[in-house]
């Protein structure tokens, strides 16, 4: 072989108690080249990756990086080696610095002292050759998720990385900060460094990867070289079997397309900061999509139409009847329920079991001093979680270790056992598997077709055509126009609306 | 065997039986109890009885901890409580009136609920954190017991009263009893309706829980004042058990041990999660602790080095890391070379 491998790891093998995390998996990794990991939730990439930092360590198996075994005790062990990761949801600190978050734990220092002026100074280089200008002495929480996943990046690159994994960097970058990702990630591959990059966004694995590795179940299924596996081939690699539902999806999500009575209606509702005054009718049995770009007002106006903020102009009208919504208890006495796009800080709580994160709306709503009988609750879950497929089907473990996918479910599950008329879900498939994601949307399709109004809010536009009846755009924080989803309706047409304003 | 080395409790269970063991080195009779006039008597009944105080103190700090706060006040409301008792039965014309002293009880546990909405409300409907708002009640209650009494000890002589701390019924100590009472009521109360898991919910994550439709607000106060009840009834045994109200002594630094009772017992001090069977078992070990100190003859001046030296190996044996240290040492120790 004239390629040698920066990283090869064999026979992998790690378990938890009662379960079987990873079984023989092989993966490697050549200098210069974009890999990506896939399979669906649980498959065990996120366990790989954990495996390969040193987060967790492996029942079997062994790692070679350029070709002498290694162990890793933990990440700081793994990225002195060259081994640099950036994770899912962000892992930096939002109180401190920008450059205090690229440079922590390395800071440049002289007799023990940190020298600010130098640090501040490569912060901005460093953020300078990404394309960013950004004022490196303000923290961090200050710029928005996209930004922060970008300065992450910008601290893994600047560890002189052999071996860059990005999980799922893209979740929350709208089209063009994904492009200059991408642009980064060729400039990185040119310098030779070896990228692994975990992805739900197929077009997004097919523009930048040049290799996959596909997982199930936490097996190896294979490896292949992008070119020569044809999306639908590998989506079937990915599941096991045929997907077809979603190609089903089209023709239900408009036939059922019949709504009734008003559910909620907004008059000139708003808040100062967040959005700008908005009329807004949902309608039982309708589907009515939120599309706009990262920061447009579109998580905005979902928490206001929940009380989770409070409006400071206008009114709301719930079944008719005028109603100020003070918390997002009154909404829920209502009937509206909501899920969080930050599943793992406002939706679940991982500390709690799968089955008390799910009656948890439930209880909240009856107060402490009506208990839902054990049975009941256990009736319930076992319904919703046969139904919603989450795994593992045990309700008693906690949902920190459930993957991404499966929390969500767990989320919607809380809130469809207190039988909402309107369900607000935000993002309810960012960050999750190809196969969760089409449950999650029949789901929300066949809710739909129940008499539930919809809200629902996401970042993708394909999404959002495919599932909504009326597509809400909005534009810098202002409900610009609303779409009726016929036909003639596509993704350009609503790109078009969000690049210039309303049309009318 | 690994199920139960892995048990939350293990530790904390198997370093108590280990206390309580080495006291037969010193005193042979320690596990011997015996019937007085119907009375239970014993060490280990001594134990139980002098850990009666500081196991009603951890229960409610137990719940306050789990919503992710901190009652520093507990120590002081003792005194309070114990105040406020003692001033109204020495004004009784009759110190044997039943009902004066549980009108005396009575106003006692009254103001501890005061005190606890205090506590409460700066907490959750004003915002202060919680370690400040309960330094507030924690420095000023010590002085407003102080106040009551006008400095001094209040002494009084009141056989009803002294049932209380002193008392038996069933050849049990009564003081026993009513914290057995309280562990039940509070156990009932958090795990068969839903308080629990919702304390669970809001101190694990506020903001998830807002939006779930939790009233965190109500279930803070409550805990504070379930703190201050429990403090209350603590500072009624104690002043009881000494026929006294010393502001000064009652409830001091109690708070403190309570903390380390709760930490002992497996709930995290960032909320969320709470054991009462735990913190229980925690605050027994701390009395038996200190009465191991007396039994065998650690000199008064090093008391404290004894203690600390006990907790920190409980503490280091409850880490799951050091204990992964010392056996991985230990197996390269064994390996042959």
């Amino acid at each position: 072989m004239t390629e040698r491998t920066v990283l090869e790891m064999t026979g992998i093998r790690k378990t938890f108690p009662g379960v079987v995390a990873l079984d023989g998996v092989d993966f490697r990794l050549f200098p210069g080249e974009v890999h990506a990991l896939m399979g669906e939730n649980g498959a065990g990439k996120s366990t790989l990756i954990k495996v390969l930092t040193g987060v967790y360590g492996i029942d079997g198996g062994d790692i070679r990086l350029a070709g002498e075994p290694v162990h890793f005790a933990g990440p700081l062990q793994a990225q002195q080696a060259g081994v640099s990761t950036v994770y899912q949801e962000v892992n930096l600190c939002t109180n401190l610095s920008v450059a205090e978050n690229i440079f922590i734990g390395r800071e440049p220092r002289r007799l023990g002292r940190i020298r600010w002026g130098e640090m501040r100074r490569r912060a901005s280089a460093l953020l300078a050759g990404l394309d960013l200008d950004l004022d490196v002495a303000a923290p961090l929480s200050s710029y928005s998720l996209a930004i922060q996943q970008m300065v992450a990046i910008a601290r893994a690159v600047d560890i002189s990385a052999k071996v860059l994994i990005l999980d799922e960097p893209t979740s929350s970058l709208d089209a063009s900060e994904v492009e200059r990702l991408f642009e980064v990630m060729r400039r990185l591959k040119r310098d030779g460094v070896a990228i692994l990059f975990v992805s739900h966004f197929l077009d997004q694995v097919y523009e930048i990867a040049d290799r996959m590795t596909v997982l199930r179940n936490g097996r190896l299924i294979g490896e292949y070289r992008t070119e020569e596996l044809p999306q639908m081939q590998l989506v079937t690699k990915m599941i096991g079997k045929e997907l077809t539902v979603l190609d089903r999806l089209d023709d239900e999500a408009r036939t059922t397309a019949a709504p009734g009575e008003p559910v909620i209606a907004a008059h000139g509702l708003g808040r100062t900061g967040a959005v700008q005054p908005f009329d807004l009718t949902i309608r039982s049995g309708q589907i009515v999509g939120l599309a706009g770009l990262l920061g447009s007002g579109r998580t905005e106006v979902a928490r206001l139409l929940y009380g989770a903020d409070r409006a400071d102009s206008g009114h709301v009208e719930i079944g008719g009847e005028q109603v100020t919504l003070r918390a997002p208890r009154t909404a829920m006495r209502h009937g509206i329920a909501f899920s969080s796009e930050n599943r793992r800080t406002e939706g679940v709580i991982g500390d709690l079991t799968v089955r008390e994160n799910i009656v948890l709306a439930l209880q909240a709503a009856r107060g402490w001093s009506r208990p839902i009988p054990r049975r009941r609750q256990d009736e319930l879950v076992a319904k919703y979680v046969k139904a919603l497929d989450i795994r593992p089907a045990d309700p008693e473990i906690p949902v920190r270790n459930l993957s991404g996918g499966n929390q969500q479910k767990v989320l919607l599950a809380r809130w469809l056992i207190t039988e909402p008329k309107l369900l607000i879900v935000d993002e309810p498939t960012r960050g999750i598997d190809v196969g969760a994601k089409a449950e999650i949307q029949k789901l929300l399709v066949e809710l739909a077709g129940g008499g539930m109004a919809v809200l629902f809010v996401s970042a993708e536009l394909e999404e959002v055509l495919r599932l909504s009846h009326t597509i809400e755009v909005l534009r810098d924080r202002r409900l610009v126009e609303e779409i009726e989803n016929t036909g003639g309706v596509d993704a350009d047409r609503i790109m078009q609306t969000i690049a210039s304003g309303a049309t009318a | 065997m690994t199920a139960l080395t892995r048990h939350r409790l293990f530790w904390p269970a198997a370093v108590l039986v280990v206390l309580l063991v080495s006291n037969v080195f010193f005193a042979p009779r320690f596990f011997s109890i015996t019937v007085h006039d119907g009375h239970l008597y014993g060490s280990l009944i001594d134990v139980l009885r002098s850990s009666t105080p500081l196991v009603l103190v951890a229960l409610g700090m137990t719940v306050v901890i789990a919503t992710g706060g901190i009652d520093l006040s507990v120590g002081s409301v003792m005194a309070i409580a114990g105040a406020v008792a003692c001033l109204m039965i020495g004004d009784l014309p009759n110190q044997d009136s039943v009902g004066g002293v549980l009108l005396a009880v009575a106003a006692a546990i009254g103001l501890a609920v005061v005190l606890g909405l205090w506590n409460g409300v700066l907490v959750s409907v004003i915002g202060i954190q919680p370690i400040i708002a309960t330094l507030i009640l924690m420095v000023a209650g010590r002085g407003i017991a102080q106040l009551l009494t006008s400095g001094q000890i209040i002494n009084v002589s009141s056989p009803p009263f002294r049932v209380i701390g002193a008392g038996y019924f069933l050849a049990l100590p009564v003081s026993v009893l009513i914290v057995a009472a309280v562990v039940a009521i509070a156990v009932v109360l958090t795990r068969r309706s839903a308080l629990g898991v919702l304390v669970e919910a809001v101190g694990a994550s506020p903001t998830a829980s807002r939006l779930a439709g939790i009233r965190a607000r109500g279930l803070t106060i409550m805990a504070y004042v379930f703190a201050a009840v429990c403090a209350a009834v603590a500072g009624l045994i104690f002043s009881s058990n000494v026929a006294s109200a010393d502001s000064n002594a009652a409830g001091n630094l109690i708070e403190l041990d309570a903390i380390l009772a709760v930490v002992i017992g497996g709930t995290a001090l960032t909320g969320g999660r709470f054991s009462l069977a735990g913190s229980v078992l925690g605050a027994v070990l701390i009395s038996a602790l200190d009465i191991t100190t007396y039994t065998i003859g650690i000199p008064a001046e090093t008391t404290l080095l004894f203690k600390a030296v006990v907790v920190v190996v409980l503490c280091l044996s409850q880490s799951a890391a050091f204990r992964a240290v010392v056996l991985r040492r230990r197996r390269t120790a064994g390996a042959p070379a």
